[in-house]
């Protein structure tokens, strides 16, 4: 007979075993749990539309479409609009998104264009992370306590003197647009400055080279060539921002006054979506309760709609380079 | 390139060559160096937030920040001292009902969308939903378990709070995980797979220990949001005055102790805002450090 030397491996000498069936049963039992927690995702979601829509469903019978042109916000009378909560939180979040996305942007340029020393970039990007790191409701105390009393005066000086000008037509008398939109800004800076400095590193180190050898200055490399290549990435970066910008609540429920108005003034106070939730949802009937479902059902469809778009520039992009590549 | 060839032969032999040494008044180099320091300014200009924050939590906050501040009750109306235990032992019982909800279901929901079936269509449309969910305001996810939870029990409650959470905390979850495991070597499962295992034994052989740093990672950073967040608490866990006695009532918590006392007309209550801010934070801050020193042994290995 001849010497098999994988018959001594296989018979109990190795601690290498193969599955048994229990191992199988396991293996099978373990499988189907990963699936139904990676399905639960997909039902939470569903529930999640299918709840807020028959808890609004009354509110929908009711009020219609009215609901979402209509500009009074009045639980005696029973009548129900969100005209400037929309205007509100759309005007809001486009200030935000000009000021944190030129800030985010620059950010993002200066830490992934070799301007600075690589300790002073860590730096710096410790800072952007932990500028997200902190907790919404801080930043509205640090607004309340801080960013206005320190506006007023820079409001009231514009007021006075460029009155004339829509943008300053009323006095900053506390809360309103313009410390709400700045600490917005502030808000989804980071989230803008990292999509777009991840924009930036995905451009192959090539295409700075050949510009280089141009005799490019750097600025007329980052202008013309960096910054046009990665644009769809910053594109994402600015429109998932604006997502961002649109569903946050607790800051912009502290700083803008929930005041129903429609204004084009900086000054003036105004109202989201989101903080209308905030405040009138935990002292409210059960009436007012379904038209306020109603509103963070189109909350949610705003969202949902620009996040969409977002993750699609996104995905756009990254095909785009990693197809290059 | 043919036209460019033609005019050097055209032109005449006194041809000036364009300035090739560096001139630091020309214009584009003025451009530039005006460029690099707008630059600078906004980056700068940037960081000018969080230090004045951190300034006044340290300054405002630090000074009333002892055992009684973060021990005793919230005082109410004209009353002194005073503090805010109840809304730490609150906030920390509610993040922790959160993550037990959240990180098994987004981890075992990542190990489908990154290893047992990554092109499914469940995976891809969970993914996508994910990541959806992430920019999903989080008062909604108050106002979903408001209806779900709130009004089928009938009392505002821990629970609820903790659920709210755990909605905002599953998709962060899911996808940080989900990017740790894509960095597990497509070799080293091979090798596993080669040898006979089962696709579990895979993954709690070599997939789980390989990436568990990445995974701790994104679940520490989805634990630190989720205890700063306030507004899906508002209407689910409302706020008590008192210590919690069991998870079915209404709980105390610092985000939101933050928000009533920052309205109030009281110094005290103000200051006590301040500090309950630093403590928050701090908190905050705790797990973000965390996170980073969990991350980086996955680089020395």
């Amino acid at each position: 007979m001849v010497h098999n030397p994988f018959k001594d491996a296989a018979s109990g000498k190795t601690l290498s075993a193969a599955p048994t069936p229990s191992d199988y049963l396991k293996d099978s039992i373990f499988r189907s749990f990963a699936y139904f927690c990676a399905l639960s995702i997909i039902l939470l979601v569903a529930y999640i539309v299918f709840e807020l829509g028959s808890q609004a469903l009354p509110a929908i019978k009711a009020h219609g479409l009215g609901f979402i042109t209509g500009t009074t916000w009045d639980t005696n009378k029973g009548e129900f609009g969100v005209l400037p909560e929309i205007w509100g939180t759309l005007y809001s979040s486009l200030l935000a998104l000009l000021i944190g996305g030129v800030l985010g942007v620059a950010i993002a340029i200066f830490l992934t264009q070799g301007f600075v020393h690589a300790k002073i970039e860590v730096i710096f990007r410790t800072i952007i992370e932990l500028l997200a790191a902190i907790p919404s409701v801080v930043y509205g105390l640090w607004g309340i306590y801080v960013l206005i009393p320190l506006l007023r005066p820079v409001a009231l000086w514009l007021h006075e003197n460029l009155g004339w000008f829509p943008l300053f037509s009323t006095e900053l008398s506390g809360p309103g647009l313009a410390p709400a939109a700045l600490v917005l800004a502030i808000m989804i800076l980071p989230t803008v400055a990292a999509i777009s400095a991840d924009a930036f590193r995905r451009i192959p180190y090539k295409v700075k080279e050949a510009a280089y050898g141009m005799g490019a200055t750097k600025w007329e490399v980052i202008l013309k060539v960096m910054l046009p290549t990665a644009s769809s990435g910053i594109l994402a970066g600015l429109v998932l921002g604006f997502g961002r910008a649109l569903g946050e609540t607790m800051a912009l429920a502290m700083l803008i006054g929930n005041m129903n108005d429609i204004s084009i003034s900086l000054f003036a106070p105004a109202n989201t979506l989101a903080s209308l939730l905030a405040s009138t949802f935990p002292e409210a009937g059960q009436i007012e309760i379904q038209a306020l479902m109603y509103a963070s059902l189109v909350l949610l469809v705003i969202t949902f709609i620009v996040n969409v778009a977002g993750l699609a520039v996104q995905q756009y992009t990254m095909r785009k380079f990693e197809g290059k590549k | 390139m043919n036209q460019t060839n033609e005019q050097v032969q055209v032109l005449p032999p006194r041809l000036e060559l364009p300035g090739l040494e560096k001139n630091v008044f020309e214009l584009r180099a003025l451009k530039n160096f005006f460029l690099t320091g707008l630059v600078w300014g906004l980056a700068i200009l940037a960081s000018v937030p969080l230090i004045s924050v951190i300034y006044m939590l340290i300054v405002e906050g630090g000074s009333r920040l002892d055992l009684e501040a973060v021990t005793a009750l919230p005082p109410a109306g004209f009353e002194t001292g005073g503090g805010f235990g109840n809304a730490i032992l609150g906030t920390l019982t509610m993040v922790g009902i959160a993550s037990a909800l959240s990180i098994p279901i987004g981890i075992m929901a990542a190990l489908y969308l990154s290893i047992l079936n990554p092109n499914s269509k469940i995976a891809t449309t969970s993914r996508f939903l994910a990541k959806v969910l992430t920019g999903f305001p989080s008062i909604l996810a108050g106002v979903f378990v408001y209806a779900v939870i709130v009004i089928t029990t009938g009392t505002y409650s821990a629970w609820a709070g903790g659920v709210a959470l755990a909605v905002l905390m599953l998709p962060t979850v899911t996808l940080a995980a989900e990017e740790a495991m894509k960095q597990v070597p497509q070799k080293m499962k091979d090798a596993a797979f080669g040898m006979g295992c089962t696709r579990t034994q895979v993954i709690f052989k070599v997939v789980l220990p390989t990436a568990l740093p990445g995974i701790m990672t994104g679940v520490i950073l989805a634990v630190a949001g989720a205890a700063g967040e306030s507004a899906p608490l508002l209407f689910t866990a409302l706020f008590s005055n008192y210590y919690m006695s069991e998870l079915a009532e209404p709980t105390a918590s610092l985000s939101i102790l933050i928000y009533n006392f920052s309205g109030m007309p009281f110094e005290n209550q103000i200051e006590l805002a301040w500090t309950a801010s630093l403590v928050l934070v701090m908190l905050v801050l705790f797990f973000n450090i965390m996170a980073r020193v969990v991350g980086r042994t996955k680089f020395r290995e």
